[in-house]
């Protein structure tokens, strides 16, 4: 089932005086793993929604294959949608609602058994085909609707949230599942999500849309490594946003910041800036690391440290957080990876003197401020 | 030891049915049970020819009915109250698929249990007031000369079904409302989106999911119906006496009481039993 290329260009949409989508153009790709991501009210489903037919658009246009699909209905677009919650039709069994999209087609009784039984091999359903959805869990009811969305064979698959109705265990598994559906059918996912996990954990590409605007376009390690603006670096992942004044330019790559937090420190120069300007700095808090001594240059360790005290730690098994307090009084997040057996090592307890560097390039400018 | 006794407390002082249910049982004793049971034994008594009964066993009240041969007044009677409660369900179920939908389902809602507010009875002067030979609609025809007599539009079958159909009409949209307002919206756009029109929506997935809203609109508009009597009595013609009126004339002008008692047994059967057939039909095709 080869998939399609979808092209959403400059689409407005408004309800009522509330305008929803804000000139929105996408590029997705034929059979890539696309997410739109972003919080609740952003416009992401109604997106979703307007591709699958179910709203119109003010504005724009829609391609599929570089056709335009506004004037076909939803029934009559090679789109196929996974409903939040679940939709699945009560009257009708597991294997009657996978058979439904066949029916409707009007294969004959031994096309539709033969293509049924594919799809509940295919997500492993066989042994519930006969039971009715109320008596199915939610992760089964999930699996149900994606086998019943893929009879048609879509040529692309929207997922509107299609986890986050389910528990933390269960999500990871279907995520897994998912990732393995897309492998296997190969067509265009578009996912639709709020969680930033599910979305750069198995997306080739995300849009991170907020009120309304694709605010970024990219890959998973493009939107998490470098944020375009405050929302994106806030949104994806967890950081540290700090303020401070360009002191110095020391060469086209890096300028020295001073933060009333904790001092004068290195970063990175990926915007344009001069002396004075007001920027905002944003550093990862795994990007960090943590000592009891403080590093001289000659460990080889480039770039930035700063002393502080150990104010909170929560241990986590795999890693521990640490809320350091800089001299300065500002709370700095550092995540440390436990990445060899900890108890060889002098654990970082609670009230204990520690030392923080990291490289300068992992400080960089999210937002700047002319002054 | 303390857990279980706990535990048994709360069971026992658990649920609202088993708190209340005796005293529903009184109610339903008192009001219900006894009066029925009055009426088949009055079936079985003798006739007093003053008007009442004498104590005395006696089969001739059901005698005299099929002496009288109301078998057409009985296949009348069923024939009108199924067709009046099929035309309320074609009425009431793109009807309450409005209502749920619509942005004023509450005012909507009111304007369906309005007229419980006025006496049944004048809601039918109103419509005698509407239809008659007299009435609005005929005045309206003479005057603007488009007909040269009056248009006889009551005392028929029409007018009562019509009239039925106005009176029970808010008992199918009311089963019916809640059964749509049941269903998630998403299932329409998951139809949609898995390839029906909006025609295969409607017979595919709204009709199989509303089947019990259905069969009750169904139960709710067809029982009352079949013991009508005020319709045909105010606005019937002479082919429309239904089993209700045969009841009341045994009871008040024959001064037949056991004859009267007979008709509504044999009513009342005949209701238990397209109550069980309705009923259990859905349940039936429901489990398949």
């Amino acid at each position: 089932m080869p998939g399609s290329s979808v092209s959403i260009i400059e689409v407005d949409k408004y309800f009522g005086d509330f305008h929803v989508l804000k000139n929105v153009s996408l590029e997705i790709e034929e059979n890539e793993f696309f997410s739109l991501l972003g919080p609740s009210g952003c416009g992401k489903t109604t997106l979703l929604r307007i591709i699958a037919g179910l709203e119109d658009v003010d504005d724009g246009d829609v391609l599929l294959d570089d056709k335009s699909i506004l004037n076909l209905p939803p029934n009559k677009r090679p789109v196929n949608t996974i409903f939040q919650n679940y939709a699945l039709f009560p009257h009708l069994s597991v294997y009657e609602n996978i058979a439904f999209p066949l029916r409707l087609k009007k294969f004959s009784e031994s096309e539709i058994k033969r293509r049924v039984d594919w799809l509940l091999n295919l997500v492993r359903l066989e042994e519930h085909a006969q039971k009715k959805p109320s008596q199915l869990s939610g992760g089964q009811k999930q699996r149900v609707s994606l086998a019943r969305a893929l009879a048609n064979e879509p040529k692309v698959l929207l997922l509107d949230e299609p986890v986050s109705a389910l528990d933390a265990k269960l999500r990871q598994e279907l995520l897994i599942e998912l990732d393995n559906l897309h492998d296997r059918v190969g067509i265009t996912f578009i996912y639709v999500t709020h969680d930033q996990a599910e979305a750069i954990s198995i997306s080739d590409h995300v849009a991170v849309m907020n009120s309304g605007v694709v605010v970024q376009y990219g890959t998973p390690y493009e939107v998490y490594e470098s944020p375009a603006d405050t929302f994106v670096a806030n949104f994806i992942g967890e950081s540290n946003l700090m303020k401070g004044d360009v002191v110095e330019i020391l060469s086209d790559e890096y300028i020295a910041v001073e933060f009333p937090s904790f001092g004068k420190v290195i970063c990175y120069r990926d915007k344009p800036v001069k002396v004075d300007d007001t920027v905002l700095i944003t550093l990862r808090p795994e990007k960090v690391r943590i000592m009891h001594n403080k590093p001289t240059p000659s460990d080889g360790i480039p770039g930035n440290v700063v002393h502080g005290i150990v104010d909170e730690v929560i241990y986590m098994g795999y890693q521990t957080k640490y809320f350091i307090k800089t001299d300065e009084g500002y709370i700095l997040k550092v995540y440390k990876q436990h990445v060899s057996y900890l108890l060889d090592e002098r654990i970082i307890k609670w009230k204990d003197e520690v030392f923080l560097y990291w490289n300068p390039d992992d400080s960089f400018i999210v937002e700047v401020e002319e002054n | 030891m303390t857990l279980k006794r706990k535990r048994s407390e709360v069971l026992s002082s658990g649920s609202g049915y088993e708190k209340y249910g005796s005293t529903y049982l009184i109610w339903l004793v008192i009001f219900f049970v006894i009066p029925v049971l009055v009426i088949l034994a009055y079936s079985f008594l003798t006739r007093d020819y003053q008007g009442g009964i004498i104590l005395k066993f006696s089969i001739q009240g059901y005698k005299d009915i099929f002496n009288l041969n109301y078998l057409t007044v009985f296949i009348r009677t069923v024939i009108i109250s199924f067709i009046s409660a099929a035309i309320c369900i074609l009425i009431a179920v793109p009807v309450s698929y409005y209502i749920v939908y619509s942005k004023f389902k509450n005012f909507l809602l009111l304007l369906v249990i309005i007229p419980f507010w006025t006496n049944s009875l004048i809601r039918i002067y109103a419509w005698i007031f509407i239809l008659g030979n007299n009435g609005l609609i005929n005045q309206l025809l003479l005057n603007l000369g488009i007909v040269n007599s009056y248009v006889k539009f009551i005392y028929n079958n029409a007018a009562v079904l019509l009239i039925l159909v106005y009176t029970y009409l808010p008992f199918a949209i009311l089963p019916l409302f809640s059964s749509i307002e049941r269903l998630e919206k998403q299932l329409f756009e998951a139809a949609m989106d898995l390839g029906c029109t909006k025609r295969q929506v409607f017979f595919r997935v709204l009709l199989p999911n509303i089947k019990q809203g259905i069969v009750s609109a169904f139960v709710f508009v067809f029982i009352p119906a079949l013991g009508t009597y005020a319709v045909p009595e105010l606005v019937g013609g002479k082919n429309s006496r239904l089993i209700g009126n045969e009841i009341a004339r045994q009871l008040t002008i024959a001064r037949n009481w056991p004859a009267a008692a007979a008709i509504s047994s044999i009513l009342l059967i005949l209701t238990i039993i397209a109550v069980i057939v309705f009923i259990y039909g859905g349940e039936k095709r429901e489990t398949r």
